[in-house]
Order: structure tokens, then sequence, then C-alpha cells
């Protein structure tokens, strides 16, 4: 048990720091969380019920607004539901409650009166036993609240997977290439590529908004191949003209971000139906959003490849010792290609993620992201000089890129000073790893 | 007069193990010692502390008979230590003038003085007796050369301890002479030099003194007269080695590798050969003769320009390492850091590198084969790893060419090309590696063995093949005859 930790703690020695940064950040956000909406609702009712008794006449009181309307909607149902007496609902100021109060009193006695967090310390409340006697002694109910840190509030936590699943898709393919040695800077053009071209696609071939389904996988499809060519493009620029990885897809980077631009007019293509945001921005399967699902999945297959496949071995070996690997007998070009043809793919695959969650295709998109998406894989302990890396390492590397720009929002600290942070976090990460692995001499 | 060099009890550890446990050496002016061991016996680590690469635990240096604090690699050159390592420290792009002069150049106002510096490089050039253009550029020099630069580099700056590490490893017979001329002539000029070497001949030809470590401490110190090889010999292993090479018996078969009028530019001039089932074909010369050049054209390492390769009398189409490899053909390269292994990854997966195809099933590797199949190799072979996981840059010369090897007896090579199999390897892993050679030989295998050391080219092959610049020489039928005179002569041709 203990060298099974020990093993994973050295490889994944980025989770620590992971876990420490939201550590920070759930102390920096720690607050009183109030809750709002119909399952605070059926809070309060039970609460009532429990207290007041079945037979219990009620006042609710909320402001005018709809999330409270909302609010008082459910309160109504779940005390009706449990044989409770709704006498009336206040919808607004504490004079109209007042009134509300005067003609409660005129009904009979009064058992509770049900609050939101904001109604609760209305003044009206403690003076209404005085004023109007024929209520006898209400009690205000209203929803518990508890502290709490924001920034590990679930749908915080789903915001920031759903944030990063973009960067860590790419981050995938840019793992392979640079564990083969390499570097591909296009991937952040390939998105802007992706998007444009898929829904350009949608709009001209598909029937624009009333585009069905199977269109729209089509149009998607054919975004995600045609980067897949530009990445077969800058690794046949490696493989056999032996151009430095970096030159190539600086020109792909160029190339790709111009191609978007020209494809999209540069305009924003926006002519898509309503249901293309089913990938990016809906949740099906338990609460978890499709984007995320999609990148898990990609990860564990990605994992799987390079830790039991023989192509990962060929990967590894490529990156580890070139010649070494040649001459024993691992088909080298070929590795190489499949690794550019991957991050192009991925890139694609990004790119239609991205047009999904904004609904619509912009040659602006993913401008800079190949940086991020380096620093994910670097941060995530794989080596620039190829030969050493994890898949795992480089989901977390982008989980703290995601923490740490959340966390700041949340925090709010502005966007400027967030760069600022985010630059000197990935380098003392990279340092910490270095120290880890060489120590404080760099032998 | 206090000896050049005073190194009392140094002791160094590593976390898990004692390199060095109270090591002494004492070195005269104009003296050349030899210092003799085994690989991991601790010689490098005791040089790492005198050039400044590693502190010591504890223990003192006295220079010419005054304490010397040796911190780092500056200090030592300040206070006239070289070493001279076996990957020489040139910058390729300079001149041989400039590399003579980094770090401390020649400066006139600020401004590198390049006529000053050529001048003075030059003189030394000169006062070592060799002729080379002090304006090439040192990645044009031959190897021989850019030692002698290396050199020039120590006399520029005044260095009194001169420590060669295997300085012949890379040099051609001539070149070995040369060398050895110069170290004499050092020798006179009163400069101490350490000779690390595992080639004994050479120890007995040049060295005054030998001190010899083992597992860390000395083991013995005798002057070179009066001592015998296998006295050494037994001093660094510390068990009796009858004789250096295990005996063979072995009946060459048919003919199973046939090379036809091999060509590639000047390296390679239309060589041709065939070896037999069960036989050793050694396949010697200078360096640059074109030996390594042949092997991996055999190997599809390079193509060719020309010829024809016949594995049982049918032509084989190699055009990559892949095609060879999926002959049955497998090459241990001379290089092993550079070309055999993949250093930052486990012995395991070099091992399972080529035979992954066999390894695995629809394209996921079998973990549990593979690890078998490593644990009995590990056994046979005996080689000492920690387990399957332990990176192959941590491992001994010796056993990382058993790693090399396991790699191609797993794939069942029938031919086998090994280039300078015993490079860097210390005795004890060399026997075992001759043992192995002579058993896969006996199994029926075809070897080709390229080799730059006589003694073991006489003793273990069946029969040699002598080349030079790039032609077959000559061919000495029956090895058990031949003398290292009559090759000699065939090289030089």
């Amino acid at each position: 048990m203990l060298p099974f930790f020990r093993r994973h703690f050295a490889d994944y020695g980025m989770l620590l720091v992971l876990l420490l940064l939201c550590g920070f950040f759930s102390y920096a956000t720690w607050t009183a969380q109030t809750p709002t909406g119909p399952e605070a609702a059926r809070g309060v009712a039970r609460e009532i019920v429990r207290t007041a008794g079945k037979n219990a006449r009620v006042l609710i009181a909320v402001r005018q607004h709809p999330e409270d309307a909302l609010f008082a909607t459910a309160l109504e149902q779940t005390l009706t539901a449990a044989g409770a007496t709704v006498v009336e609902t206040v919808q607004g100021e504490p004079r109209a409650a007042r009134a509300a109060l005067q003609r409660a009193a005129a009904a009979g006695p009064l058992h509770a009166i049900a609050c939101n967090a904001a109604t609760a310390s209305w003044l009206v409340w403690p003076d209404a036993a005085a004023d109007f006697p024929a209520l006898g002694q209400p009690r205000v109910f209203a929803p518990a609240t508890s502290r709490w840190p924001t920034f590990l509030n679930g749908d915080n936590l789903l915001n920031i997977a759903n944030q990063i699943a973009v960067i860590a898709i790419l981050a995938i393919g840019m793992t392979l290439v640079i564990i083969t040695g390499g570097i591909d800077l296009s991937v952040g053009s390939l998105i802007a590529l992706s998007a444009v071209l898929s829904a350009l696609l949608i709009r001209d071939c598909a029937g624009a908004a009333d585009a069905t389904a199977l269109g729209m996988i089509l149009a998607c499809a054919g975004g995600i191949v045609a980067c897949g060519l530009a990445g077969a493009f800058s690794g046949g620029l490696v493989t056999v003209f032996g151009i430095p990885p970096f030159i190539a897809t600086l020109g792909m980077m160029l190339v790709g971000n111009g191609l978007a631009y020209l494809l999209a007019r540069g305009q924003s293509i926006y002519q898509v139906p309503q249901s293309f945001t089913w990938l990016g921005r809906d949740a099906d399967l338990g609460g978890l959003p499709n984007a995320v699902l999609l990148m898990l999945g990609l990860y564990l297959a990605a994992h799987i490849l390079m830790a039991r496949t023989r192509l990962g071995r060929h990967l590894y070996a490529v990156g580890g010792n070139r010649e070494a690997a040649r001459l024993s007998g691992v088909p080298v070009k070929r590795v190489l290609l499949f690794a550019y043809i991957v991050a192009g793919l991925l890139a694609g695959l990004g790119g239609v993620v991205m047009a999904s969650q904004l609904k619509s295709g912009s040659p602006t998109y993913g401008q800079m992201y190949e940086l991020y998406v380096i620093a994910a894989v670097v941060v995530g302990g794989t080596s620039l000089s190829g030969g050493e890396g994890k898949m795992f390492g480089t989901l977390i590397g982008a989980f703290i890129i995601a923490v740490i720009q959340n966390g700041m929002n949340l925090t709010g600290v502005e966007s400027y000073t967030q760069k600022v942070v985010l630059g000197l976090v990935i380098i003392a990460a990279v340092l910490l790893d270095r120290l880890k692995r060489h120590g404080w001499r760099g032998e | 007069m206090p000896p050049l060099l005073e190194m009392r009890a140094i002791a160094k550890a590593f976390p898990g193990v004692r390199a060095l446990r109270g090591v002494d050496l004492t070195l005269h002016a104009g003296e050349v010692l030899a210092l003799l061991g085994e690989n991991g016996a601790g010689k490098s680590t005791l040089i790492k502390i005198l050039c400044g690469a590693h502190r010591p635990d504890s223990g003192s240096i006295r220079l010419a008979g005054a304490e010397a604090a040796i911190r780092s690699p500056h200090d030592a050159r300040r206070a006239g230590v070289a070493v001279i390592h076996q990957e020489f420290n040139l910058v390729p792009a300079l001149s041989a003038a400039e590399n003579i002069f980094l770090g401390r150049e020649c400066t006139r106002a600020g401004f590198i003085a390049h006529g000053e510096q050529r001048r003075r490089a030059a003189e030394l050039f000169a006062r070592i007796g060799v002729a080379i253009d002090p304006g090439a550029l040192c990645r044009d020099l031959t190897v021989a050369q850019q030692q002698v630069v290396e050199i020039a580099r120590a006399l520029a700056d005044d260095a009194r301890i001169l420590v060669l590490d295997e300085p012949t490893a890379a040099l051609s017979h001539h070149e070995v002479e040369r060398l050895f001329t110069i170290i004499r002539d050092l020798q006179t000029h009163g400069i101490g030099v350490i000779y690390i070497s595992h080639r004994l001949d050479e120890i007995f030809t040049l060295c005054d003194r030998i001190a010899v470590l083992r597992d860390g401490a000395n083991v013995g110190e005798c002057p070179v007269a009066g001592t015998t090889r296998e006295q050494l010999i037994r001093l660094m292993v510390g068990r009796e080695l009858t004789e250096e090479f295990p005996p063979r018996a072995t009946r060459p078969g048919a003919t199973r590798l046939a090379v036809r009028g091999l060509r590639r530019g000047r390296a390679v001039r239309d060589v041709s050969f065939e070896v037999r089932r069960g036989e050793v074909l050694a396949l010697t010369g200078l360096v640059g003769a074109g030996r390594t050049e042949t092997l991996r054209l055999i190997f599809g390492a390079d193509a060719r320009d020309a010829g024809e390769i016949l594995l049982d009398g049918a032509p084989l189409r190699i055009r990559s390492p892949r095609d060879a490899i999926a002959a049955g053909i497998g090459l241990l390269t001379e290089d092993r850091k550079g070309q055999g292994l993949v250093l930052i990854h486990s012995v395991l997966e070099n091992f399972a590198l080529p035979n992954l195809d066999r390894f695995s099933r629809l394209g996921f590797v079998r973990g549990a084969t593979e690890r078998r199949e490593f644990a009995e190799m590990t056994r046979s072979l005996r080689i000492k790893v920690s387990g399957p996981a332990q990176r192959a840059r941590d491992l001994s010369g010796g056993n990382q060419q058993k790693v090399v090897l396991a790699k191609w007896l797993a794939k069942n090579c029938e031919v086998l090309l090994f280039d300078e199999p015993t490079r860097g390897v210390d005795v004890g892993a060399k026997f075992e590696i001759y043992t192995l050679i002579n058993q896969l030989a006996a199994e029926g295998k075809a070897i080709v063995m390229v080799s730059s050391e006589l003694p073991e080219v006489l003793g273990m092959a069946d029969r040699i093949l002598v080349l030079h610049e790039g032609r077959l020489t000559g061919e000495i039928a029956d090895a058990r005859t031949a003398t290292q005179e009559q090759i000699m002569q065939l090289a030089v041709a």
C-alpha cells in the first residue's frame, strides 16, 4: 500500500499542488451561503410543519423578484400538500406585508410567517404580535444559512471543469507531441479554423438554424478532419523534410489563423441551431457537462494508449532516444506523424466544443491557447526534452491553471494581475517539479 | 620535494552507495600513474572530486604540499588540474584556437585578439609536435586531433596535473602511439599524469606506477616494473581469472549471411564477405577504416549506394533497421548510450522495445509476458538490476551492454552484429560477454564482431577480416595462428 502511494505521489506530485490551491481558494472564499430556490423552500416548509403542526396557517413573504417567485411557489405547493393553509403570499415591500398581516388578523390566528433570507429581517415581523393581537404569536421561518466556501460549490466545480475542457482536450495531443520531443504551436489557431469551418458548413451546407443532428455531426467532422490534415502537414514537414517542429508548426499556426479569417470573412458565424449547444452547455449524465465527460473519456483513452499499448511505448522511445528507437526497429516517422495528426484532430475537436459553448464560430477563438496548453503539459510534469510524461499529469496541470483562474475570479482579482500570478505559478510549479527530481544543485 | 598531488582518506557517499571509503592517491611530478579498477570501483568519483565536480564528504587534498580547497571546476583549473574526459569538452562550432582559450581569451581592449590566440595555439601544437590548423573548426577535426586540442588547452592553462580518462578508446593504433609520445614529452616537463584505461597493454607500455581501486577503497599500489598482467587482473576483480578469454570449440556450418559489393561513398568501398553458422567473424582495422559503417549498412541504419545482402543464399531487401530486424539481424552499436539504449527509460522498456510485436496482442502490451521474459533474461545473462523499473542510465557499462544484448537475444536474432562489444566494460563483465558470444556461436548463430582491441580479436574470432580505408585488405582464415603484427600490417596497408 505504502509503495503504491509513494510511486503515485512521485508521478503526480503536482496533484499536491492542485490540492493546496483548492485548499487555499476554499479558505479565501469561505462565506455565509444562503440557499435559494425550490430546495430551500421545501426545507422551510418541512420546518414549519414540524414545529407548527399540519394545520398551520402560514403567510409567505418574498420580494418582487423572479428567483423569489420560484421560492414562493415551491413553498406554497409543499405546504399545501402537507395540509397547511397558506393564507396569503406577499410579493413586494414591507408595506405590503403589513397590509397582509392586517388582512390575516381579520381571518384568525397565524402560526407561521415563511420568509427567505432577504425578507426574514423585515422590521414588521417583531411588531406583528403587538400590532395585531388577533394573530397570536406567529413565528418567522427562513432557510437556514450555513458557512461554506463558494469555491467548493458544486456549480463552481463543474464550471471549472467546463471552462478548462477545451484546453485539456488540446493538451492530450500536445502531451503526445512533447513526449516525442517536439512541440505544436498551431493548435490554438486550429481551434479557430475548426470552429469557423464547422459553423460555416452548418450554415451553408446543413441548413443553418434548421440543421439536423446528423448534419451538424458531419459539419463538425469536416472541421475536425481539416485540422487533422493540418496536423498531418506539420508532421510531414517534421518527418520527411526534417524541419524543426517549432518552425513547422509556427508556420501552420499562421496558416490556420489566416484561413479561419478568410473562411469567415472576418465575421463571427452564428447561424446555427439552438441544439448546437448540446455538446458545450448541456449536462445529460449525472449532472456532468457533456464537454467534461468527453474530456474525461479522452483522457482515459489516452492514458491507456500511453501506458498499455505498443504505440505508446514507441512514442516514449522516439522521444527518449530517437536513434536508439530507430535502431530497435521503431517506425519513427510513422510514430511522429501519428502524434502530430492526433494533436491536429484534438485541436479540431476542441474548436467544435468551443463553438458549441459559444453557439457560434469565430476566427478570434483560441488565441494564445497553445501557450496555455503547453503550460498545462509542462506543469503536469512532462519534460520538454521528450521521453517522459504522464497523461493524468497533464490533466492535473490543466486543472491547476483552471483553478487559479477561477479562484482569482471569485476573490475579485483583476484580469491583468491574474496573468501575472498565473505566469508566476506556472514557473513555480515547474521549478518545484525540477527540484523534486534533480535536487537544489540541479545535478 | 613534496609530491605534486596528495589525496588523503577521501570519502564520498551518494544516496544508497558509498562510492569512496577513504581513498589515498599520490602523484609525483613527471610520473605517469595508472588508475585501475572495475567499473564502479570509484575511479570516476575520485577524478570528479579532483576536478571539482563533486565535493568529498571528508578527506584532504594537498597540491605540492599545500592544502588545497577545490570547490568547483574553476578552482581545479586554477590549481593546475586538467581532466580530459572520454567525451571531449569542446565546442564543435568554434576553432581549435578558440577552444583552447575558451573562458580565458586573449583580449586587446576588450576584444578577442584572434591573431594572438592563433599564434599561441600554433606554438602549443608545435610544442606537442602535431600539425593542426589553429583556425580549423573543432567539428572538422578527427577524434585524435580533438584530443590534442584538449591537451593543448591543459598546457595553455599551465596544468601540472593531467588526468586522461580512457584516452585511447576512440583512437587507432597509430594515434595511440602518437599520444604516448606526447605524454612522455609532458612527463619530461615535470607534469604528472593520471592515466585511466581498461587496456592493460597500454598501462604496461606507458605507466610508471599503478594504483588499483576496488569497491571504493585502495587495494594495491605497485610499480609497473615487476608486475604481471595476472597480478593486476587479480587485484582489480579480486578473483583468479585463469585466462582472459573463455575456451572456444565451434565448428562453423553453412554460409548464413553473405555481403556482396557493399558500397557507401568513401567510407565503404566494395566490401564482400560471408559469415557461416556458428562462426565468429572479426572485422578489424584502424578507426575510420569503415568497420562500423559496414555493420550499419548491413543493418540498414544507413542507405547503401550499392551491394547485396543475402541470408541463406536469398537476397534480402533491407532499407531500414526494421527490415533488418524482421530478417533476424541484430546490431549492438558501439555507442551504447547514444544509440543502443533509451537511458531515461527503464531497463524493462529498453529490453522490450524491439520485441513489442511479440509481447503485445492487438496493440496492447502484455505486461506479464514481457516481465517474465525479462526476468528469465536477467537470470541467464546475470544482469545486475534492482528491478525491471530501474533506469538504464543507472546501470554500469557492463550491465548496460547486457541489456542491449538481451534485447536481441529475446528477438531471437540469427545474425548478430557486435560493434565494440566490450568498450567501457570492466574485466569481469568482459569475460561474461565473451562467454555469451561463444555460447551464441555454439547455438549456430552467425556473429560479426568489430573490435579495436587486437587481443580481443585474436582471442575471440574464428576468422579475421581487415579493413583499410573502406576496403578489405586481408583475411586471416585461422585466427588461432594469427599475430597482432600480422593484423597491424594489413590494417596500415
